[in-house]
Order: structure tokens, then sequence, then C-alpha cells
């Protein structure tokens, strides 16, 4: 990465060192110097941020410049990536977005002198939850004035001003690969604090003061969690991070592990010193390589720094980490499968009692818990488990990382504190669907959740009120959907998913998945018959009942809750034969209207399947029996003259 | 062909001993080096690790990241997580599929790739996604496609590099 990695942080054997090596991290992190940053997380990269990092250092180098150089995780901005900053020593730090290789030598050109004219937002200083403080970047303060050319700073932009960002307190400040920026921001001091000023049992005390709930999905207390790991007789203990994110439309994880990996590192040092296990399993989704890779470099930094290893900051602590790629199975997020997985067998889960704090790896005792409670840890250590609980609602403590994605205008990743409701978050922070949509449903909780419809969006984002609607929180994605979107098809989408993805160790999930596919297929290919919605009920509540693991219990919430809600819009299938949505292909069909096409071939050269006749400048036709409704003429036509009915 | 494997697999048995829950990555290993788990390397590990066959067996056809059937030589997975199915995921996975002579999932007849669908890259922010070896290719259409696989079909690799990304 940059230069400033070939700079070892050396042995971090106590405070004095922690401190050298912060003092380290600030000179990169906020240089003397004009710094330019890159978001080169997966999203970023997918986007284009490595050639615009290339473009950046062909430009300093070529040039000679004296910038300094960095790449940094994501900052959520993902509707805008890739994302470069500019940041002028005592100036705000310029957010350029859609950033293209050829914009670089323009948006550098100026230096000192900012592009105004080509950015979206300025950052007037950075917040850490960690610490409390506020770092400004301009100087004498964050005055209004200061702000560049009349920019939104972040603080002003409806999709950063609700955010209180704890878990993702580093993401797109730090560069993911240098201990010091970690350090720099108070890392690691909550380990110091733990190790050195508490005993096991008081910060054990401090995680159940917190209030902090399991951040996967279920949301199992942590501090009971660990209780039972702590009083449960036996060892060696096991320590594992649950990162095998598998939910669609979330990637949450994936943004701390590239963004702040440490923070994770340093939650599960804090959580094998509060439970006596002295060895952790950090356990990825084999779909993540970059996440891997930066794991991996952090966890080497902070062996050879003595962070991990024997005898931690000479507290005589010892605790060290290995990561276990996963090989594609969704359902090894379910922890006991994970286990499995790990232990180098298939991933099948197995029936509980006893739970993994009891009996867990190699049947050990173990403390599972997903990425996202990882990270919170060091702010509960450092901050009081009595700050955490001061945000959030009765039940639902803390703040939550949510992606927000699907058919809304500011695709990102957020954290907001638990309460916020559904419609502050697609609305404010989201921006709302689209211009001339409407919005139908917010998919929340992955395969094992549900859709919650666009009337209800006043409920607040905490563990009760989601299970209340039918859905349950998980692991954070939050699908928005318009009224360009077929809940029948959604159903059938996640049915044929967890059809996939059962292990198939139980014959309900195995078979009944199997069996609400064919009948929500049969339903969207308008063959339906209106006692099928009955017999999905039923087979829905049997698959519930009778399945083993997480995966089988909740697999009948995106059918009820899509029946629940939208029943309408199932008769419709049903009586109609007609998709009120114009998604299920055997219902619709294609059509140019022959007012408003103009003959300019658009269509024909995007039409896979020859379907489209006609020659230029006269009236275009779609063969039906040739269409196999792809939909690549309506992509095609700038016009709006194919048509869907 | 045996003595060249002979050669990978000790490698990959060099870099991890012998104990049971090494079973996965020396798998993962081996896919990676083959694209494929060949029988004769299913039994040989089989022998070296001391799990029996059948266990060996059943690790490597549950896991979707394994294959038992050569590959085609780049991988392309089209994303159909949620938000890409939202956003016309599957028409870009018919799109594909056209374009490498395929009807369904699976390695094209020129051998040159190989269709999967994957259950979200987490790129959710930029559906629809594909990942077409190590690159991800974010907010695709239909029209795209061609010109993304174009990149990496012979004698287009030079030009690939040259393109870059628009």
């Amino acid at each position: 990465m940059t230069d400033h990695h070939t700079h070892l942080p050396g042995h971090i054997t106590d405070l004095e060192a922690l401190e050298r090596c912060a003092i380290h991290g600030r000179s990169t992190l906020y240089p003397d110097r004009i710094k330019i940053l890159v978001g080169t997380a997966t999203c970023g990269r997918a986007a284009g941020a490595q050639e615009v990092l290339d473009a950046v250092h062909e430009e300093v180098e070529g040039k000679h410049l004296p910038y300094a150089v960095a790449e940094t995780g994501c900052i959520g901005w993902c509707s805008q990536e890739p994302l470069l900053d500019v940041w002028v020593p005592g100036q705000p730090r310029v957010t350029y977005g859609r950033v293209k290789p050829k914009q670089v030598r323009d948006i550098l050109a100026d230096l000192p002198e900012p592009r105004t004219e080509l950015a979206l937002a300025v950052m007037t200083g950075d917040d850490n939850a960690l610490t409390g403080r506020r770092t400004s970047y301009c100087n004498g303060g964050d005055r209004p004035e200061a702000t560049l050319n009349g920019l939104p700073t972040y603080a002003d932009l409806p999709l950063f001003k609700r955010q209180l960002r704890v878990v993702m307190r580093n993401c797109g400040i730090v560069d993911p690969a240098s201990l010091e920026e970690y350090a720099a921001r108070g890392g690691y001091r909550a380990l110091w604090r733990a190790l050195f000023s508490l005993t096991p049992r008081e910060v054990l005390q401090e995680v159940l003061l917190s209030g902090l709930r399991g951040r996967g999905g279920a949301g199992f207390p942590t501090g009971r969690k660990w209780q039972a790991v702590a009083d449960a007789r036996g060892g060696p203990k096991y320590i594992v991070c649950n990162a095998d994110e598998g939910d669609p439309g979330a990637y949450m994880d994936r943004g701390v592990l590239e963004g702040d990996p440490h923070s994770v590192i340093e939650g599960m040092i804090i959580g094998g010193y509060t439970m006596g296990a002295h060895e952790g399993v950090i356990y990825v989704r084999d779909e993540y390589p970059l996440a891997v890779a930066r794991l991996s470099e952090a966890i080497l930094q902070a062996q050879r720094s003595d962070l991990l290893g024997k005898d931690i900051l000479g507290s005589g602590f010892s605790f060290n980490v290995s990561i276990t790629r996963g090989a594609g199975a969704f359902v090894c997020g379910e922890e006991t499968a994970l286990l499995a997985s790990i232990e180098g067998r298939v991933g099948e889960p197995r029936p509980r009692p006893p739970y993994p704090a009891e009996r867990g790896l190699w049947g050990k005792p173990t403390c599972i818990n997903n990425v996202e409670t990882w990270a919170t840890v060091p702010v509960v250590v450092q901050r009081g488990g009595g700050w955490l609980a001061g945000i959030g609602t009765g039940g639902s403590k803390g703040t939550k990382v949510f992606s927000l994605v699907g058919n809304v205008t500011n695709t990102a990743l957020i954290e907001v504190p638990m309460g916020t409701t559904l419609a502050e978050v697609v609305n404010d922070i989201g921006g709302g669907v689209p211009a001339g949509r409407v919005c139908k449903a917010v998919q929340t909780g992955g395969p094992s959740g549900g859709c919650i419809p666009a009337e209800q969006l006043s409920l607040p984002v905490d563990y009760e009120s989601l299970t209340k609607a039918g859905s349950i929180m998980g692991s954070g994605g939050m699908i928005v959907m318009d009224d360009r979107t077929c809940m029948v098809d959604i159903a059938r989408y996640f049915l044929g998913f967890l059809e996939d993805e059962s292990c198939g160790k139980c014959f309900s999930c195995r078979v009944g998945t199997q069996r609400m596919r064919e009948i929500v297929n049969r339903i969207s290919m308008g063959k339906g018959r209106e006692e099928d919605l009955q017999l999905l009920e039923d087979l829905a509540w049997l698959v519930g009942e009778t399945s083993l693991c997480g995966l089988g219990q909740s697999a009948p919430n995106p059918v009820l809750t899509t029946l629940r809600y939208f029943r309408d819009e199932y008769l419709a299938h049903i009586r109609d034969h007609r998709c009120p949505a114009k998604v299920c292909k055997e219902l619709i069909t294609y059509t140019i209207d022959p007012v408003i096409c103009n003959g300019c071939g658009a269509c024909i050269s995007q039409c896979a399947g020859s379907a489209i006749l006609g020659e230029k400048k006269k009236l275009h036709t779609i063969e039906q029996a040739k269409c196999t409704k792809c939909g690549a003429c309506l992509e095609a036509c700038k016009f709006d003259a194919v048509l869907v009915n | 062909m045996l003595h060249v494997e002979s050669a990978t697999l000790d490698e990959s048995f060099a870099r991890f001993d012998d104990r049971r829950e090494n079973l996965i990555p020396i798998l993962q290993d081996i896919q990676a080096t083959y694209s494929y788990l060949p029988e004769d390397v299913l039994r040989r590990v089989s022998r070296k690790l001391k799990i029996p066959l059948p266990q060996v067996y059943q690790v490597a056809t549950f896991y979707r990241c394994f294959s038992l059937k050569p590959r085609g030589k780049h991988v392309v997975q089209v994303c159909l997580g949620t938000a890409c199915h939202v956003r016309g995921g599957t028409r870009i996975l018919e799109r594909v599929e056209t374009e490498t002579g395929l009807s369904d999932v699976g390695t094209s007849p020129d051998l040159e790739f190989v269709v999967e669908t994957v259950r979200c890259l987490g790129c959710c922010g930029l559906a629809p996604v594909m990942r077409v070896d190590r690159d991800v290719y974010a907010s695709l259409e239909q029209a795209k496609v061609k010109r993304v696989l174009d990149r990496y079909r012979p004698g287009r690799r030079a030009a690939r590099k040259e393109a870059g990304r628009d």
C-alpha cells in the first residue's frame, strides 16, 4: 500500500510504546502536507477505485508532488463510488464522487486550492465514538464559513447527519493497513484498560451493563453469552468471530473488516481476557477475498507488535487469532454449522442445547459473536457500558449498521441509533425511492426476515418492533422495493434461495422450502389456485415449527409477510392472471408503441434473441414467439416506446 | 499429468499439517490450482489426512466453492443477491448465458468461461454486479455484458489492460 507501511510499529510492550505508535499514526492520518485519500474497499474497486488510485500515483509521482497518498475503507456513500478525498492541512477534507481516472489530473491541478466545482461535500472534522473527541480539520474550529464555496458539510447532508458511528468509527478515516492510524484513533487503549485497570469480571459487568445484543441477527444479549462462557467449566475455551455474512443484500461486516480490521481483533482479545480464552478464530466467507487479505495483514501486524501472542502488553495474558475461510455455504452462518465447518466437516447444524457456550469448538466452551458485536466491544470498555446503554431504545441499545440498498436514491452503508424509524432511514437518509416511483416495501433480515409494507415505515428499527411486524432485525440488510417489484416474485426469490441453501439435514426444511417454491412458482406463472394460499400458510407453519436451526425456523418469514401485507398481489396473479408490477415473465408481453417508435434500431441491436423486426427509420415490432422477455429492449429504448403489459 | 499433480499436491500438503481442520483449506488450495478436485487427488487427501474417502467426498460436494468437474478458464459469478435481484440481476445472468453460448449456468462450450450465480458479493450499493475472476463489475446493464466478457476472451487480454475501466 502506501509508503508508511514499510515502517513497522515495533514491539508494543507498554503504554508509552502504544503512545509512540499513535503519534506515528497521527503523522500519517493528519499529515502536515496535502493528503489524497481513495476509498478502495470492494465496492469502491468495483466502481473503479483501483484505476483512480493508479491515476493518483501516476500524477503525484510523475510530477514529484509532495503529497501523501493513502487508501481507506468504505465511508458508506456507496452510490457515489469511487470516492476520492483531498485534504489540505488546516482546511476541510473535500470529497469527490464517481471519480473517473481522467478527472484526477483536474482535481489535483490547482492544489492547495481545491477544485470545489467538481466536489460533492466537505468534511470539517471527524468524530471518534471511542474517545468521545472530535478532531477539527479547520484552523480555528468548525466555523461554517470554513466550508468551501458553499459545498455542504457532511453534517448538513441528510445521508450523514442522522448517523452515529460507533462500529464504523474508523471506516473511511483510517488506512485499514495501518496499525498506527488505528492506534492514533485511540485503538488498543480499551485493551490496555481491560488488561491493567479491570478484572475479567469487571469487563463482563460493563458488557452486561451496556445492554449490547448480538448484531448477527438473533439479538441474544452479549453479556449473558459471555457470562455463560466465563462460567463454563473445562477448557481450553475459544473465541469465534462470525464473519460469514451470507444474507443477500447485507455487507456491513465486509465494510468493517475491509475498513477497520483492528477493531474486530481488539474486541476479540478483550473477549478472550474476559472469558479466559487464549485462542480466537475468525470465520470469513469465501466471497470476501479482500476482507481476508486485510484481516490477515492486520493480524500479522498485531502479532509483530506483541498485541497478539504471548504476554500481551506485558500483562501475562496470551491470545492469538487465526482466520478460517468459508467455502460457500450460507448455512455456515448458523453457529453450530460454522463450528462444524471450522473443524473441517460439512456445515450441518446440530441441536442446541448444549449451546456453544458449554460445548462449542472441539467440544469446548466457545463464545461466538458477529463482526459488529466484536467491533463495539472496545467502545464499551473504553467509555463504559453505561455510555452505550444511553443510546437506543428500552430493549435495543447502541447503534446498528444497515446496508441501505435496492430501489433507493442514496444506496449506502449507514449506522444509526437503535429506534430510528424506517421512514427516517429510507426517506431522510436514503433520499427515498427514485423520482416517479412509489415505495412499496422494505425487506429486512435477509432470507430469515420479511417485507415490511410502506404503510408501516413509521416503525422504529429495534429488535422488538421488527419482530412484531413479522420480520427480524437480522444482520442489517435493508432492501427498499418500489412499485416495479413484484412481491410474489420476491417470495419466489427467497424460497429459491432457501431451497438452494438448506443443508438438507431436516426433511421439513429440505422438502418444505422446495414445495413452497413450487407453489409460489406456479402462482407467478398464473397457474395458481386460491387454495394455494392456505396451503402455503400451512406449509410455512410446518417448516418453521419442525426445523432444527434458524434457517428453517425463519424460512416462512418472506412468504408469510408477503401473504400478510400483499395478499392482493397474490390474488391478482391467481384470479386475473396479471402481475401488477409487470415482473413475472409468464404474465407479461413486450410490445412497441407504433406512435412513439422512430425506428432508431437501438432495441434491435440489443435483442439477444433477434426477436425485433424492422428497418432503420421504420416501425419496429416484436415477434412474440421469439421474445424471451429479457427486457433488453426496454433498457435500450431512449424514447420509452417499449411497452410492458 | 499425475506427476504435475503430485508436485502441486505435495506443496499443498507442505503448507498444512495433517489435522482434520485442514481438510477444507487443502481442498481450497487444490481447487485454486486446478479449478476442480480430481478424483485421484481426493483419494490422496483421504489417505494423507486419514479421513475416510466418503467424508472427503461429502465435504467436497457440500460446499459451493468446490467442483468435481473441470471448469472454464474464467469464472463468471453473476450476483443474485436481493439488491441485484431487485435491480435486474436475473436479466444480466440471462445475457451472460447467451453471450457464452449456454442455456444455464455451467462451463461454456469453448471452455473459456464457467458461469455461476452467487448469492451476494456484498456490493449491493452498486447493483447489479458480477465478478469475472478477481474483478467486480458494478452498475451493469445488459448492453455492457458483452464488452465485459470480451475483455477475457483469447487475444483480448492485452486490449483489456489497455481499455481499463469505463
